[in-house]
């Protein structure tokens, strides 16, 4: 395997007096890896930690070679919030043609953008009006700019409609086909199967790492949620 | 810190309030509207009243509003994630805060532009000085109102929270900006308090412009109102994190 795009060791974040993460440990290498656990188990706060913007207590986190947050990184790393992080009062293409801007990409990559996540034809409305799965889109449409090297997806998919779901994992794995990692959280199990790799997650801890056929089989269940089930509360109740 | 960055931010921000037609319409016709009134007050009343009145609103106008509008456009940005996304970009503190600066700067030019032009082309305000000083002492006032909206948004949680720090720190320079009782004769305590507070000397230019027009003058409280402009900016920068916990 090739050097991880991501290393993290023994972090520890501590939000509101609560240890949101007790010392986790993982490793993302490139394609699609899906970062899964219910509501509430650290997965948001695990990636604000990858891109630089959440506050460490200890531990290290390593992304392309370079600590997290570093300024190499800032070009190199797409992020997407759960909620969208665009501006309302703009257009589609007015606020890639912002973000664009702010990175030194031309207007090319911008166009391209927009047309990876299927929003060619609402450029010149205002995002506003739009849809919540549009708008989650255009959020998107602004990580996918200048080609980052990792993608970080805090929960893209959610309240999508399933054709939709299907072609944006599809532009997923033609992302990291093209080299790049993507880390794409989410509480949904059944999206598991459509990743390359799966970390299960659940109360800041990382409870098994592998390939979704790897955790199916070492838990001898029929799919990763009863997986889920049999690794949290043990072989006997979960079937 | 870059130019492109600023100039994307100015623009973007420029292009978000020419996008609102109505806030847009109230920032330019509502000072005149209301220099207007002022003067119709005093039309009639013995003493030059308006000439005493009308320099200090001038001087008002740009610092409220671009205080009200800055704070709720980056309480805005910090609670949609917009601004953790552009911290998380190559964008320096400064290129934020200049950029906000520059784009808020330019509205105040067009809004005094059009506030001194009613006032002296229509109303008959006499200015002794030249007229364009009172532009730079307006976008030098709405600078100032810009960043310490900045600032004040770091501590607000919600859009009516930001609205409250206006009356909490806008009316108490108003009140001791020497408008209604001479600033030295006010008690002493108070005198010093005044002392301190930017509009006083935002006041003082626009008042001193009309009066005897001492240009060494005016220019030495702009200098004031640019130094308290520049440490609120500083003291910003500080609110902007990239790492939140």
């Amino acid at each position: 395997m090739s050097a991880p795009v991501v290393a993290v060791r023994d972090l520890v974040v501590v939000r509101g007096g609560v240890e949101v993460l007790p010392g986790i440990s993982l490793d993302v290498a490139p394609g699609v890896t899906g970062l899964l656990g219910p509501s509430g188990c650290g997965k948001t706060t695990l990636m604000r930690a990858l891109v630089g913007a959440q506050r460490v207590r200890s531990g290290t986190v390593e992304v392309l070679g370079e600590p997290a947050g570093s300024a190499g990184l800032r070009t190199r790393v797409g992020y997407v919030t759960q909620a969208a992080s665009v501006y309302d009062d703009l257009t589609v293409a007015e606020n890639l043609a912002f973000f664009a801007r702010v990175l030194g990409v031309d207007r090319a990559s911008a166009e391209e953008a927009v047309a990876a996540v299927g929003l060619h034809d609402t450029r010149e409305k205002v995002v506003g009006r739009l849809s919540g799965g549009q708008r989650s889109r255009v959020s998107l449409a602004v990580a996918l700019l200048g080609s980052p090297d990792l993608l970080v997806l805090d929960e893209p998919t959610v309240g999508l409609d399933p054709v939709l779901r299907r072609d944006l994992w599809a532009l997923f794995h033609r992302i990291a086909d093209g080299g790049a990692a993507v880390l794409v959280s989410s509480h949904v199990m059944d999206e598991a199967e459509r990743c390359d790799r799966l970390l299960l997650m659940r109360e800041g801890r990382i409870i098994a790492d592998g390939a979704p056929e790897e955790i199916r089989r070492s838990t001898g269940a029929r799919d990763v949620e009863e997986a889920f089930l049999r690794l949290v509360e043990g072989p006997g109740d979960a079937a | 810190m870059s130019a492109r960055v600023t100039l994307a931010v100015a623009g973007r921000v420029l292009r978000q309030v020419r996008r609102d037609h109505r806030t847009l319409a109230m920032l330019l016709v509502v000072p005149c509207v209301l220099m207007s009134l002022l003067w119709w007050m005093f039309d009639g009343l013995p003493g030059a009243m308006f000439d005493r009145f009308g320099p200090a609103l001038l001087a008002m106008f740009p610092f409220i509003v671009m205080f009200l509008v800055t704070s709720v456009t980056t309480l805005r940005e910090r609670s949609s994630g917009t601004l953790e996304r552009l911290l998380a970009m190559p964008m320096g503190k400064l290129d934020f805060l200049l950029g906000y600066a520059l784009a808020f700067g330019l509205l105040a030019a067009l809004q005094s532009a059009l506030a001194v032009a009613v006032s002296v082309g229509l109303l008959g305000l006499d200015v002794n000085g030249p007229v364009w000083l009172l532009g730079v002492v307006a976008v030098v006032d709405a600078v100032l109102g810009t960043a310490l909206g900045l600032l004040v948004s770091a501590f607000a949680t919600t859009e009516f929270q930001a609205v409250q720090f206006m009356p909490a720190f806008v009316l108490p320079q108003i009140l001791l900006c020497g408008l209604f009782v001479p600033r030295d004769a006010m008690p002493d305590v108070l005198g010093a308090v005044s002392d301190l507070l930017p509009l006083s000397y935002a006041v003082d230019a626009m008042q001193e412009l009309v009066g005897r027009a001492d240009q060494g003058e005016v220019w030495r409280s702009v200098g004031v109102v640019a130094g308290f402009a520049v440490v609120s900016l500083a003291l910003g920068a500080a609110t902007l994190r990239r790492r939140t916990p």
